[in-house]
Parts: structure tokens; sequence; C-alpha cells
């Protein structure tokens, strides 16, 4: 990055890149080569930089300006004013919503103050697309001492002392896998990285592969030298192309450098890297259903024992981690395990990230320590909830997981303590509701996911989550009964104790969390046949405001079912046993009279 | 051998190493109930997919309930097979499998007989707590198996049987979640694919889903129109495995009650399919000497090995699969088929009935059978040889409904000239008997020699391929022997690889031969049914007077009186056939 | 024997992806995902020519096929609308758009209109959680849909 004087980092994540950020990017290199500045000033495309909600996002280096929310139209400006006069276009800088003053650097935007960032610590930095890049920020270097100046075991321990866990979900000791891959007696072994990433709201996984794919690269390339295997495989969702392209592009740029072939930084080690692509399977983030999906057969899990580090692909010893595990690796490897076990909390150390969405002021990628609380989150970070309304759950995990509420906010967040509260890490989805939503619907609304992802090989999980929706759908309509919050438990109880799976031991935590936590909302829904939300329309009713009711009629005569009475200039009236709830009278009414309860 | 220490149910007991939990508690006479697990280890045939999940059993430390089936016992395990926790989960999970089940039990042909329905009543089922949608599937009826996957509970079994143990790869598991179903490819009817109609995928379904058709009520109408002469055969498996039907041991041979229940049934002529069976070694037998001499004169094009043809499963699998290699199996028909042709001709003749008021009827061990004598190469202006092929499950219930008290029947003997067979057609009913059988009258035929000692222990046995060397008077005679169409396959790509050197090679599609076809009486994955049978044929065979099939004195008969000698041209006619390319070939339509 | 309804020229493609993959059985999954790319669906032929070239049963290339959800046996439309169902749009309100969606094409999800211009999908998160709720067109992606705005992105296809 030496020659230019100037660098403008574009945003090319997919949230930035579906708000017009390529072309934004067009602009600002054809106006640079306009203006001559092509040999002082470089724009690139880079990685997300996780402030979704603001997005595109721009950045200037070296003065670390921060522009959100550019449009392709704001690239001249931009140019004319801060590249060539020195003027920040103080319209584009973020705005403190505390006290409305323009912030320049990310540095001291709340978005960013709590964040640690080491699996992302290159997304946002450098262009994905140029290995120099990478190697520029020490990329490479750990592959490099592991090669040459270390064991295989003296890797592993590293490992093992750092204290990293699978970021997957499983939180699974990662040194401890590697080992047990290592210890597995095979002629092949291979490494997996798990880039399925299923859960609904999560997109960690994706970042960094569009971000800085050379460090899953590199990572992968450790763990094969770690477990003995020459192999590397990347189960990615097909619906991801920009991150497919990007990996594409890095596995051939490190091939070129000899960073992956036969041989490599000349020592006996050789490693290579093969892309297999999922097909929609929220199942196949499962290991040994992703191993089979990669063998070409249904994606349905098998019961482990055997574990993949000992019988995986093909029945080779099979060392399978998450995305975000491996962006952690190299780092770890140069810092030291000391560095990584410093930072998180007693049992889970390092950092996490978190896809921050849902009812929350600054959607996101975030990265903080493991430790820090939900209330830092989602109020120092996440900007409090959105329109100024009331938070009501956080749900964290995914369908594995559970709705957290008020009184989990100030837990440190850790896999345990996640686990304690009856929720999960999972793959770091975070999901913000508000006094809107209604938990079961959310809750109706995860066993509806479950039931399209189940893949109906074991009974519990193929029928009885079918079981548990119907039941939730029953609620939501108004006809549920006490007895049904009781089946519910059991049903769900039974379900985790029986499913073959992690996906059908952990898909009853959304309904059983929702009870445990929100109990007066199910009770409300089967005894009051109120939803207190207004999500549930078939418990809704709808009334007319004396106050507000001119008497003009128009209600009444769009009624389908004519369920409103009333005079011309008389006060109209509702007839709740004949009202189909289909809003009509509402939508008509100039007056605001039409209310709901 | 290494071992490992369990507690279970709070007895303490020792388990070679890698035991199961199933297994440990069966060592330990536990009784777990299962559903989709099944173990034919006689015939090394295993299905553990673990996605019942009734067998599962608490296992202190452990945070969730345990599959019995695949979980290995670890030293010092402790187990509880049968605590609240376990029973109420057990029982759920059961509510859950029927409450996307029809309850139709009444009327369904499984009734009585279904593992599904037996685990509701053992369970006390009462009331199905989580009732809800049902997955529905359109009704699939070929001319030998229904399938009714409305009542399939995704147990496996058949997928594993028709892909593992078989091959054939018709079936699969299809869709996902709740409309998970097995099913051929397209959910196309099985008369689409290329289902070779073994049946296996039948004897193992532990429900309603996989059933034969049912041509029982075609057999009373013929037997009830007067205008109508009905002969009936009976296969050589039937007469040792009908008995189970009525509460006997497996194993209990019939044979005189089969021939008294059928007189009963009231079938004008109750005669044998050994007969055919002997037939069939005269034409077979001739054939292979045939080939075989040609071949040791040095005539290149004769094909060898020489492929037995009497079971129909095998049949229509070498047409789909290889049915470039179809010139090399017997052009010999099968005995169901050469009874009917000769039934329809030889015996319609000498009692003086039309061809049209013959009806043959046929009690087979087999699904096939069905197929095979709805082929149209068996017909004479359309007029099938064989009009209806029952199974040995049909015929116990044509029994049970015709109030024949079968277990206190004494035994009648078969009508002549179509019922007398000597020992070596018995044997047809097991795998390795045929080719025995044919090695009986082969070799006293090409040595003219009298054998000593007609039985061939080197032929007989459960595994699943089996090579023997017999010596013809110092001409060594290769053979092979295969069961299961997955063994008959690898063979098969021997013969093509050109690696094979067998003279004469016996195949039958079901594992066990006959015996395990099919359409026998279900063994509910005990396998030492199927042994028991087996032993029970080599018993019919050891006791009968003639047990060379060219000293049938019927059957030398029915060459001087009818067909001349073997392989003549009415033979050729009436008792070969030859076979079609099935194979779905690629033609590009523009 | 089967009669393959497709054209020498699009068969031979077919069979060189297969052989691209070496006709191996374990790259099935990538061998449908480019025979999709190639057809835009997967109809019983391709499988069937799939199933013969990477020597496994028409069953076993079915099963898998119906298994995933980005395979499908039916054309899509024209102009493909897939709505983002992921938890981040939900609760910002997807469904609502999707009820438009089927309103104004007047066909349920799953479906093509019969003029074969749109077809209508959910999809499970695309991962622009910011941008929620989200829906796609093709590969063009439309950030914060409100209800009143599927008209105009209906509109932009319809000229």
């Amino acid at each position: 990055m030496a020659k230019y004087k100037m660098h403008v980092l574009v945003c090319g994540g997919t949230g930035c890149h579906a708000s017009q950020s390529d072309l934004l990017l067009d602009n600002l290199k054809t106006i640079v080569a306009d203006k001559g500045l092509d040999n002082e000033v470089q724009v690139i495309a880079t990685g997300c930089f996780g402030f979704c909600e603001k997005g595109p996002i721009v950045k200037i280096m070296p003065d670390n300006t921060f522009y959100t929310q550019v449009t392709p139209e704001d690239a001249r400006e931009i140019i004319e004013e801060h590249l060539i006069k020195g003027r920040k276009v103080n319209r584009l800088l973020y705005v403190d919503p505390e006290n409305q003053e323009h912030i320049a650097d990310s540095k001291h935007m709340g978005f960013y103050k709590k964040q640690l960032r080491i699996a992302l610590r290159n997304c946002g930095f450098i262009d994905p697309e140029n290995i120099d890049e990478y190697i520029a920020r020490d990329g490479y270097e750990a592959m490099a001492k592991c090669l040459t100046e270390m064991t295989p075991q003296q890797v592993i321990d590293i490992m093992k002392k750092s204290g990293l866990r699978g970021r997957g979900g499983g939180g699974f000791p990662t040194g401890l896998k590697w080992e047990i891959t290592n210890r597995s007696v095979s002629d092949i072994k291979y490494v997996v990285c798990n880039a399925d990433e299923g859960d609904p709201g999560a997109f960690m996984d994706r970042s960094i592969l569009e971000g800085d794919p050379h460090s899953v690269i590199e990572a992968m390339a450790i763990c094969g030298y770690c477990i003995g295997g020459e192999h590397g495989l990347v189960y990615i969702r097909a619906e991801y192309p920009l991150a497919i392209n990007r990996l594409k592009i890095a596995i051939e740029q490190a091939r070129e450098y000899g960073l992956l072939g036969k041989n490599i930084l000349g020592s006996d080690f050789s490693f290579d890297i093969e892309l297999r692509y999922g097909a929609g399977a929220f199942v196949c983030g499962e290991e040994t259903a992703l191993i089979h999906s990669m063998e070409g057969l249904r994606g349905e899990p098998t019961v482990k024992p055997p574990f993949p580090s000992v019988s995986g692909y093909f029945e080779k010893p099979t060392n399978v981690n998450n995305v975000e595990t491996f962006a952690n690796v190299p780092v770890i490897i140069n810092k030291g395990a000391e560095w990584f076990s410093s930072i998180g909390s007693e049992k889970s150390k390092g950092t996490k990230v978190f896809a921050l969405a849902g009812k929350i002021n600054n959607v996101g990628l975030i990265e903080v320590p493991m430790g820090t609380t939900l209330r830092e989150v989602i109020y120092e970070i996440g900007g409090g909830i959105k329109d100024g309304k009331k938070f009501k759950a956080v749900q964290t995990g995914g369908p594995s997981g559970g709705c957290l509420t008020e009184k989990h906010l100030d837990v440190p967040i850790d896999y345990d303590n996640l686990i304690a509260s009856g929720s999960m890490m999972g793959s770091g989805g975070m999901i913000v509701m508000d006094e809107d939503d209604c938990m079961v619907s959310v809750a109706k609304f995860y066993l509806d996911f479950t039931v399209e992802e189940s893949c109906g090989k074991c009974s519990p999980c193929r029928i009885g989550n079918k079981r548990l929706y119907e039941i939730l759908d029953k609620i939501t309509q108004g006809k549920g009964t006490r007895d049904d919050i009781d089946r519910l438990r059991n049903l769900s109880t039974v379900i985790k104790d029986t499913a073959l799976c992690g996906l059908g031991q952990t898909s009853p935590n959304p309904v059983l969390s929702t009870i445990d936590n929100f109990w007066d909302e199910y009770i409300e829904h089967v005894t009051d046949k109120k939803c207190r939300s207004g999500q549930c329309k078939a418990l809704l009713q709808y009334f007319i405001d004396a106050e507000n009711c001119v008497g003009c009629t128009a209600c009444a005569r769009n009624c389908p079912v004519n369920a409103i009475a009333g005079e011309r200039k008389g006060i109209h009236v509702i007839d709740q046993t004949t009202c189909i709830k289909c809003g009509a009278c509402m939508e008509k009414c100039k007056f605001n009279a039409v209310y709901i309860k | 051998m290494e071992t490992v220490k369990i507690t279970i149910d709070n007895k303490v007991i020792e388990v070679a190493k890698g035991t199961t939990i199933l297994k440990a508690a069966k060592e330990a006479g536990i009784h777990i109930p299962t559903l989709c697990y099944l173990h034919l280890h006689d015939l090394n045939i295993e299905n553990k997919p673990a996605g019942c999940r009734i067998c599962v059993v608490e296992v202190e430390g452990r945070r969730n309930l345990a599959p019995a089936c695949v979980t290995e016992c670890l030293d010092g395990m402790v187990i509880n097979t049968h605590n609240i926790r376990v029973l109420n989960s057990r029982k759920t999970v059961l509510e859950l499998i029927l409450s996307d089940h029809p309850t139709d039990c009444l009327i369904c042909a499984k009734n009585g007989n279904c593992e599904l329905q037996t685990m509701a009543q053992e369970f006390g089922v009462r009331k199905i707590h989580y009732e809800g949608e049902q997955s529905t599937y359109r009704e699939d009826t070929s001319p030998a198996i229904i399938r009714d996957v409305d009542k399939c509970i995704m147990c496996r079994r058949c997928e594993m049987m028709c892909n593992e143990v078989q091959t054939v790869g018709v079936l699969s598991a299809v869709n996902r979640g709740f409309m998970s179903v097995v099913a051929p490819a397209f959910e196309m009817n099985l008369d689409h694919s290329e289902c070779t109609y073994c049946g296996q995928c039948v004897a193992v379904c532990p429900t309603g889903a996989l059933t034969e058709v049912d041509h029982t009520n075609q057999v009373i109408r013929a037997l009830a129109d007067p205008t109508k002469t009905v002969v009936v055969q009976t296969a050589p498996a039937v007469r040792a495995a009908l008995g189970e039907e009525f509460g006997m041991e497996p194993g209990t041979l019939v044979t005189g009650k089969l021939a008294a229940a059928l007189r009963r049934l009231g079938f004008n002529y109750v005669f044998d399919t050994d007969f055919a069976a002997d037939l069939t070694i005269m034409e077979e037998g001739t054939e292979l000497l045939d080939r075989l001499t040609r071949h040791l004169n040095g005539d290149k094009d004769v094909p060898l090995p020489i492929l037995t043809s009497c079971c129909p499963g095998w049949v229509n699998f070498f047409e789909h699969q290889f049915p470039d290699m179809r010139d090399i199996p017997s052009t010999a028909r099968s005995p169901q088929q050469m009874f009917g042709a000769i039934a329809k001709t030889y015996f319609a003749e000498k009692i003086g009935v039309k061809r049209d008021d013959l009806v043959v009827v046929s009690i087979m061990p087999c699904l096939a059978k069905k197929y095979e004598c709805q082929r149209e190469e068996f017909a004479t202006d359309g007029n099938p040889d064989v009009d209806f092929s029952i199974s040995t499950r049909e015929l116990a219930h044509l029994i049970k409904q015709s109030n024949i008290n079968f277990n206190d029947l004494a035994d009648e003997d078969f009508d002549n000239p179509l019922g007398e067979s000597t020992g070596a057609a018995v044997i047809f009913g097991t795998t390795g008997g045929v080719i025995e059988a044919a090695v009986r009258t082969a070799y006293e035929v090409h040595t003219g020699k009298k054998l000593e000692k007609v039985d061939f222990e080197e032929l007989r046995g459960m595994d699943f391929i089996r090579e023997a060397t017999i010596d013809f008077n110092g001409l060594p005679i290769r053979i092979g022997i295969a069961h299961g169409l997955g063994n008959a396959r690898k063979l098969l790509q021997d013969i093509k690889d050109g690696k094979s050197n067998f003279h004469a090679i016996e195949i039958m599609a079901c594992p066990g031969g006959c015996i395990g076809g099919g359409g026998q009486p279900l063994h509910h994955g005990d396998s030492s049914i199927i042994k028991a049978r087996q032993k029970a044929i080599y018993r019919e065979d050891a006791g009968k007077a003639i047990r060379k099939s060219h000293e049938n004195p019927y059957i030398i008969q029915l060459y001087e009186e009818f067909l001349g000698k073997p392989m003549s041209e009415k033979s050729h006619h009436l008792l070969h056939t030859h076979y079609f390319d099935k194979s779905k070939e690629i033609k590009v339509v523009e | 024997m089967a009669n393959i309804k497709l054209s020498a020229e699009k068969l031979d493609e077919l069979k060189a992806i297969c052989k691209s993959f070496k006709n191996d059985k374990g790259e099935l999954i990538n061998v449908l995902h480019k025979a999709q790319g190639l057809f835009g669906y997967l109809p019983a032929e391709v499988q069937e020519v799939i199933a013969k070239e990477l020597n496994i049963s028409v069953a076993h290339v079915y099963g898998v096929v119906s298994f995933y959800s980005f395979f499908t046996m039916l054309p899509k439309g024209e102009y493909p609308v897939s709505i983002c169902l992921g938890t981040a749009c939900y609760v910002r309100g997807a469904e609502k758009v999707i009820d438009e969606f089927k309103r104004i094409l007047n066909i349920n999800v799953g479906e093509t209109s019969p003029d074969g211009k749109f077809s209508l999908a959910c999809l499970r998160c695309v991962g622009a959680c910011g941008l929620a709720p989200v829906v796609l067109v093709g590969e063009k992606v439309y950030g914060r849909v409100a209800p009143d705005g599927v008209k105009d992105i209906v509109a932009e296809y319809t000229k």
C-alpha cells in the first residue's frame, strides 16, 4: 500500500453491494482517473465494514474518515472536496444520535468503540481480491512459521492453550479436535471448512469469506499441516455467489504464490483446496450431514460416534471447522496463545462475531470479546431499539437458540452462560425484538423454519416439530387451550431427548425459552384470546372510537360482511361476531376513528 | 477378546468391546423395543439408520437419550432401559409416528401382522396426544406390489434391501422433512422403474406400506365357476414355510396338509411345481451339457458359464441391468411356466378340457411370479399358461377364510401325473438347490455312471457367493452360486470382465433362495426362520424315494408320450423362452 | 426403452459437465448445480442422463434433487422473485411483502406466472440483514422493501 498517498475503501459486502456500492466504486474510479489522480489515490472494494445499517460505507485512509450512506452521486463531492481540497464532506459523516455531532473517525463511533476485531481484522481494510494486501498485513506469516519452525504437535499445543472453541455453534475446543484428527491413523485425511452458514439472520461467515478469504485458506493449510492432511474442502452455500467468487480468486492467487500446492514454501508439506457447494439445506451445517452432502448424497446426519475426526469424508479422518474458527487461527499463531487467552471470559476465550439485526438502530456485523454483556451489545453498539420502542427480547443462536429477555441483559455472553440462560451461542445471529413482536409468533416462525429444514430421517424431528408448529399455529389462531401449553412442553422435552442430530435436539429451544420467559403472553393467547403485540390477526378486535367518528359511513360501505352499523352522521359500531378482521374499515376511515385492540 | 463392563437395569454384565446396547441388553435378557432396526445376522444384513428413535435408553451422564441399536457399550456405562423418562419418550415418539399414519388397521392388508400395530398394542396406546396433518401420497399398484406409502414410517428397510442387498436401486428416500418418503425416481409407479418385483422390500416392511397385489379373489371366483377346471401347483419352498402362518415351528414341513388343504379349497387337481422342477432339470441340464460339450470341442461361439433361469426376479434383473448378456442364461423357462405350458397342452388334452376352460393357479413363495405369469410371451392367444399366482401368505389367508382347520388336516398326496416329484426338485426351494439337482442329473447323463452319493454338501450353505468344483469323472466342473441380486451382480460383472471361469452358475434373487422369498410368511427380522426352512427342504429331499430328476417316472412318461426328448422342437416351443432388452437407452429426440 | 427429450447438442453439453467432474458420483451435487445452470431446472430427462453417466440409480439422483431446496424440477420465470425470510427480514415485515407479491402477480409461492415472466420463491437469509426486508429479482437485490413498493418493482420488469 506504499506508493499511494491516499486510499479510498469502498465496502463491497453483499449489503452495500445491494445499495449500489458497485456503481459508487465505478464513479469514484472514473472521477479519480479524470482528475489525473490515479497515481496518488487508490480506490478499492473491500469486504464488509460491519455497519450495514449505514451502508454503503466509504473510508478514506490515512486520515481514517468514515462516510456513511454514500450514493453513487456523492462520488464527485468526496473527490473534489476531500481528496483534492482536504475538506471532509460533513453531510456524509456519521451523526451521533446522542448529541447530533458529526463524527469523522469510526473509532469514536458507538458502534465500533466496544468492538475488538480479530476474526474480522482485515474486513474493510484490504482488497480481498489482492493477495499482496493480505500478505502486507502479516498474511501467510503464521503458515510459514508453522511449516518452518514448528512441529504439528507444537502448533496443536498453541491452539489448545489459546482456548479457541468452535465458532459454528457447538463450542468444541479447536485444538483438541485437531489433536484427535492428528491421532487418527490413515493414509488420507481431510480438512473441511464449513461455510454452509444457514442460520437465518447470521452472515459473519459470508462477510469473512468476502472480506478476507486468505485468512481462511491460510488457517486450513495450517490445520492440514497439524492433522497430516493434504486435501482441503470448503463446503459453501450456493446462495453466496460473491463469497464463492472471491474464494476462487484467492485460492488461485495462493496457488500462484506457491502458498497452496506441492511442497509449500520448500517444505515437505503439500496442501490444496477444492470447493463443494451446498444446495439449500440448513441441516448440512451439521457436520455428518455436511460430509454426506459432499459425498453426493442426501444431507442426512448419522449418529456420532464415529466422529468425523475418526471417520468422515469417504470414511477418512476429517477435521471440520467453521469459517470464523479458521479466521482466528493465523492471528493466534502470530500473536501467541497467551495473547488470545487473555481476551474473553474464563471458559470462552477470544472474541465472537455477531450479526446484529431486527428492531435495532445499528444493524450490522460486530465482533466483541467474549464476556461482553447483551446490554452493551444492544444499547452501546447497537444503539438501542429502533423508533424508541421498548426492548422485549433478543434471540440468539438462530433456530436452535432461545429468546432472552430484560433479565438476561447483564449476562456476560459466552458459550456456557447462554446455555445456562436457555439459549445458545449458535453461529452468532442476534435478532432484537421489540414490543410489537408476539413471542408465540416468533416461536412459530422458528418452528416453521425447522419443519421446512428437517431432513426427515428421525421421527421426533420429522413429525414432532410439525406437531409443535401446528399447536403454536392453533394458539396464534385463538384456538389454543392451557392443555396445549403443557403438550408443547412435553413434546419439546421428548424431541430434545430423542432426536438424532443437533438440529432436532435444539429445535424446541425457541418454544421452551419463550414459554419460560413469556409465560404471560402464552396465557393471554389461550385464556384471554389476546395478543398484546397485535400480531396475531385472529385475536384482534376492531373498534370505532366514538370521539373521532363523524358518521361518514365510509367504513360501513366498505365492510365486505356488513358488520358495521350506524346512521349517516351518527356513531358507527362494529359487530364483533360478524367481523372478519380484514381491516378495510381502518384503511378507509379518514378520521382515525377505527382502532384495534 | 477385549471386553467392557456395563450396568444395565442394575445388572452388571461383561460384553465384547464394540457391542451395541441393544445386543448387550439381549444378552442380559432385557427386551428393548425396536422398529426401524433389522438384523438378519445369518444373511449378514443389517439396517440401522437410528431413525425411528423407539429404542432409546438412558445412559447416565449423557445429556439426551441414546439409540440402543447403534450406541456402543463403553466401559463403566450405566444404562436404564425402562425408567419413566425412557418410557414417556418412547410412547410419545410412537404416538408421533401414529399421528402420521392411517388408522385403518381393521381393513389393512397387514392387519395382525404389522410391527407398528403390535407395538401400539404393547405400549397400550389408547389416545394419540399429538394429532395433526398427515402426509399423503399417491397409491401405486404394479403387477406384483402395492405401495401405499401413506403407511410408510421411514424405517428405510426397503431402501436398504433394494439398494444395498439387491443393488436394484429402484427405491430411495425422496423429499425432505415431513414429506419425506421412500419412492422410485420422480415418485413414478414401480412398473415404470427397473423393479424386479423380487419383493424383498415387501418382506421387510414393518407396516402396510408395501404389500403384494392380492389375487385370492380371482382364485375364489375361478373355483366357484362350474365351467372351469382349476388346477393348482405349489412351489417347493411353500411347504417349508406355510406352517408358520398356522403357529407351527419354523421349519415344519406341511406337504401333506398342504395338499389336503388345496383339495378342500376345491381345486380339481392338486399338483406340484416340483414336477415341473424335475422337467426343468431335464431341459436345463441337457442345455448345460450341450453347451459344455460344444465348448470343450472348441466351439468358441458357445457362451459359458450357463446361468440358471428359474428365478423371475433374476430374469427381470438381467433384462434391465445386463441386457447385453442375455444370451448367457439358460433358455429354459421357470418351473412355474413349464408347469403351465404342460398343464394347458399335455394335461388338458389328457382330460379333454379346452385350454380356455382350464385355470392354472400357482402357489409361490414369490411376488415376481405374479409378474412372470403376466408376461405376454407366456400366453397363447391371450390365454396365459398360468392364470394366477398367489403367495404363501395369500394361500394362508385363503385357507383361514375357508374355515379349514389346517393344523388338524390329515396328510394327503398330490394328484398324478403332474404331482409326482423327486428330491432334486424339492431343493429348488433353497439357494444351491437348482444347481445341485442339475449336477445329480448331468453327472449321470455325462458320465453314464450312477452317482453314489447324491448329497453335495459343498454346494449348500448360506454364504452369499459360493464356489465348488465337481469332478465329472475326471472333468472338473466349476460351479458358482449366488443369492441376493447384489451378489449376482458381482458374479455377472466378473463374467463381463472376463474374470469368471465357471461352467455353471445358479442365481436366486432372494437372500436364502425361494425359502426367503418375498411372498413367504414374514420373518420379522428373525433370520433363524430362513435357516430352519432350509433345513426342512433338505429333510424333505432326504426322505424322498427318488432323488434324481431324470428318474421321475412321470417325467419319463411325459417325454415318451408328448415331448420326445429334452431340447426337442416341442420342448423348445413349450419349455424355452427368450429374453428382452429392458434397459433404459438414452435416445435423443429433436 | 426411454426416449430422452433433449437435443443432441444439449445432451453433449450435459455429458461434458459430467465428464468435467470425472463422472464421479461423489460430485453429484456439483454436477446438478452445473446442469441446473445449463437448463434452468432439472427435468426428469436430465436426471436420467446424469444417473447413467455417473453410474448411479435415477432414484438416487431424484432423492438428492428432491432433498435440496436449491434444485427445482419446474422451470422458473424469466424474472425469478425471491423474498428473504430470514429472521431479520421476518421481524421487519417480509410476510406482508410476500402477500403483496402474491396479490399483484396473482401466483402463490413456488409458482410461475402463466406468461412465464415471474416466479415467486422464498429463501433463507441472503445475509443482507441491514437492508431487511430484502427481495431479489434474479440477482438484483432490493432492500428495505415495503408492501407499497412492490408494485414499482414489478413495474420495472413489465415494461
